[in-house]
């Protein structure tokens, strides 16, 4: 395998890796826990470090899965004080955390290859060389084993616990009634998150892991409302942002994770604005159309009230219609022309009047 | 002594120390109305919304002055927050998901950005990535006169719309039944909570300064229930851990200055929730050890059920 296809790859099976989980955080409203194990995992990799006497994955893993946990635990902790809210607890909590990681890192290992800038960034670049040894022999890169192992770990939690990470996700009081303890669950889902994170991390850095992870799945959130939907197109759009931000990085000579992150946001941005759901396009559009829908209604029920006080068939004009709805004669014109051309007025000798199909109209509002 | 001596007569650490200060003293006080209106985490989102800006101030201007450099960072901020409170009202996505989607794609189009520049211009980019873990040791006094500027202006502000601010902290639904205009004071607001960001970033760096938004206001809510009480006070925390972060930093070799700063606010943090008389937790179990001693235990002496 050529150096690019292992960069490729890493790349595919991280982003999927990570937005398999998207979708659930983002539904519970955690999206932001994310942020926080990605940096809080920084001491545990330094005391892996120091426990290992050097870079050891597993060591290092296990110290990094660890500090996330504290990190859970105690913004949980901070949170049922009901001393502050959630938000706040993250940010208590993980600057710290990182703080301390940041304190130990410049004080003993000023010199050792834990760089602050791999923290941030990530090294996927170096994927192809960072090889995994068993005995001696060569397996091939060690982040395709690690990033296969986490899209096939997601998957089996995901295909094991779908049920109860649906029910625990929209109807926490529920799944307790029945039996499913919401604690358990949110504890799983966020030692698997830890561990994706830790593996992630390596890849594309600190706070990309959060883009991997939250923007693939908010985009898929707005393309759809159906669960099994959003999780495979937040993998989908995972995997085609991974795949076309290699594309990105090789073109404009810059970095990979930073190209992926970006063209999640492509994703998302084109998501937000063109969803035919919930995109921002498409809701300006319903708006107009309400407005419409609704001025005209407001222009023929009063003309029909104008007809039951006793002027009927005269019609009103545009100076009279603009008087009495207190409209600027453009919105006036418009509205009649509208209703004109939907056959819900007709010209009369002076102005408009209802047609029979408005007068219709009138009498089906006055009924409901 | 030494230590006050320094203060005043070391240029670096007087420069460090004041710079500090400044950025606790206004990210308190405007921190303490995120918080209050549950934005803690919006300061975080800003920090890291914010490094597009600047390389992207770097890539137009060829400049490594601060104030260009803040400029563009604030923009990009104050773009961020813009993107992300009208897509929270216009669609289904919620405030959190949102704050972590600006973060990650601002931050991770800057660093594209900054790669981009560190390949083009053989590595001529060192002044842009300090601001990724802040570097306050390198503040000196021009940085200092312009935070106070900066901050004056912001705190100027928050004097001159104490009411309207308080009202839009506590009950937003009811400003806008009495006909404020309160998307704008929302959009002004957030503005000031930029302007301690970019602050910040020199300063602490974009990840630290999450706390340095939450922090002192978390801190100065414990022990008082008034908010002419709570924003002096937060602002005397921050501005506290400031200096003792920067004091700490100088006294031992190799501490960095903005997560000495971190962890002496998490340290104020930690006491207020333990020992504030109102709100703390232990002052709190006295308290209700009090209520047993008083009520339930006389009760179940007496033999009653309850």
């Amino acid at each position: 395998m050529t150096p690019s296809m292992v960069i490729l790859l890493t790349g595919v099976l991280c982003a999927v890796a990570c937005s398999l989980l998207g979708t659930f955080l983002i539904l519970r409203r955690m999206a932001m826990m994310t942020d926080a194990i990605s940096h809080a995992i920084l001491p545990g990799l330094v005391a892996g470090y120091v426990i290992a006497g050097g870079s050891n994955l597993l060591v290092g893993a296990a110290g990094a899965a660890g500090a996330a946990m504290l990190t859970v635990t105690l913004v949980e902790a901070l949170r049922r004080t009901g001393r502050l809210d959630g938000g706040a607890s993250i940010g208590i909590v993980f600057p710290a955390m990182f703080a301390l990681g940041t304190v130990l890192v410049t004080r003993y290992f000023a010199g050792v290859h834990l760089d602050t800038d791999a923290i941030l960034y990530g090294n996927i670049e170096f994927a192809f060389f960072e090889r995994l040894y068993l005995g001696g022999h060569d397996l091939g890169p060690q982040s395709l084993w690690v990033m296969g192992g986490l899209v096939a770990g997601n998957l089996t939690f995901l295909l094991l616990f779908f049920k109860e990470l649906k029910l625990t996700s929209f109807d926490a009081g529920l799944a307790a009634a029945m039996g499913f303890s919401p604690l358990v669950l949110h504890y799983t889902l966020m030692l698997v998150l830890s561990f994706t994170t830790v593996g992630a991390f390596t890849a594309v850095g600190a706070i990309l892991v959060v883009a991997l992870v939250i923007v693939a799945a908010a985009t898929a959130y707005l393309l759809t409302e159906r669960l099994i939907a959003m999780v495979a197109g937040s993998a989908a759009i995972g995997a085609g942002s991974a795949i076309s931000g290699y594309w990105l990085a090789i073109r404009i000579d810059g970095s990979v994770a930073g190209a992926i992150v970006t063209m999640t946001g492509v994703c998302f941005g084109l998501a937000l604005l063109f969803s035919p759901s919930s995109g921002l396009v498409s809701r300006a559009r319903q708006h107009r159309q309400n407005r419409r829908r609704f001025t005209l209604d407001l222009l023929i029920a009063h003309l029909g009230s104008r007809e039951r006080s006793g002027q009927p068939g005269s019609g009103a004009t545009a100076a009279q219609l603009g008087a009495a709805l207190r409209w600027p004669a453009s919105q006036v014109r418009s509205t009649v022309a509208r209703g004109i051309a939907e056959g819900m007025l007709t010209q009369a000798e002076r102005g408009v009047r209802l047609s029979p199909t408005g007068r219709a109209a009138v009498d089906g509002m006055r009924r409901t | 002594m030494t230590v006050l001596h320094d203060l005043i007569f070391d240029y670096t650490l007087r420069n460090v120390a004041l710079g500090s200060m400044l950025l606790g003293i206004i990210s308190g006080v405007l921190g303490s109305y995120a918080m209050l209106r549950r934005q803690g985490l919006l300061g975080d989102t800003l920090a890291h919304a914010a490094l597009p800006g600047i390389c992207v101030a770097f890539m137009l201007t060829g400049s490594r002055a601060t104030i260009v450099l803040l400029l563009g960072a604030g923009i990009a901020g104050w773009l961020g927050t813009m993107l992300l409170l009208h897509t929270v009202r216009e669609t289904k996505l919620s405030e959190d998901t949102m704050l972590g989607v600006v973060l990650s794609v601002f931050f991770g189009v800057g660093v594209l950005l900054l790669t981009m520049l560190q390949h083009w211009e053989n590595a001529n980019q060192a002044g842009l990535d300090r601001y990724l873990f802040g570097q306050a040791a390198a503040l000196v006094a021009a940085d200092v006169r312009l935070f106070a500027i900066l901050g004056a202006v912001a705190l100027l502000v928050v004097a001159l719309f104490a009411k309207e601010f308080k009202l839009l902290a506590f009950d937003p639904a009811f400003a806008g039944s009495l006909g404020w205009p309160v998307r704008g004071f929302d959009v002004l607001l957030t503005s000031l909570l930029i302007i301690a960001v970019v602050i910040g970033l020199q300063t602490v760096g974009v990840v630290l300064m999450a706390a340095m938004v939450i922090g002192p206001g978390a801190a100065a809510r414990q022990w008082t229930d008034r908010l002419h009480v709570m924003l002096p006070l937060a602002g005397v925390f921050g501005g506290a851990a400031g200096v003792i972060g920067a004091v700490i930093s100088v006294q031992a070799a190799r501490l960095p200055t903005g997560p000495m700063i971190i962890l002496s606010l998490t340290a104020i943090v930690v006491a207020s929730l333990l020992l504030a008389p109102r709100h703390g937790l232990v002052p709190e179990a006295i308290r209700r050890r009090g209520h047993h001693a008083r009520l339930v235990a006389p009760s179940l002496s007496r033999g009653d059920p309850a």
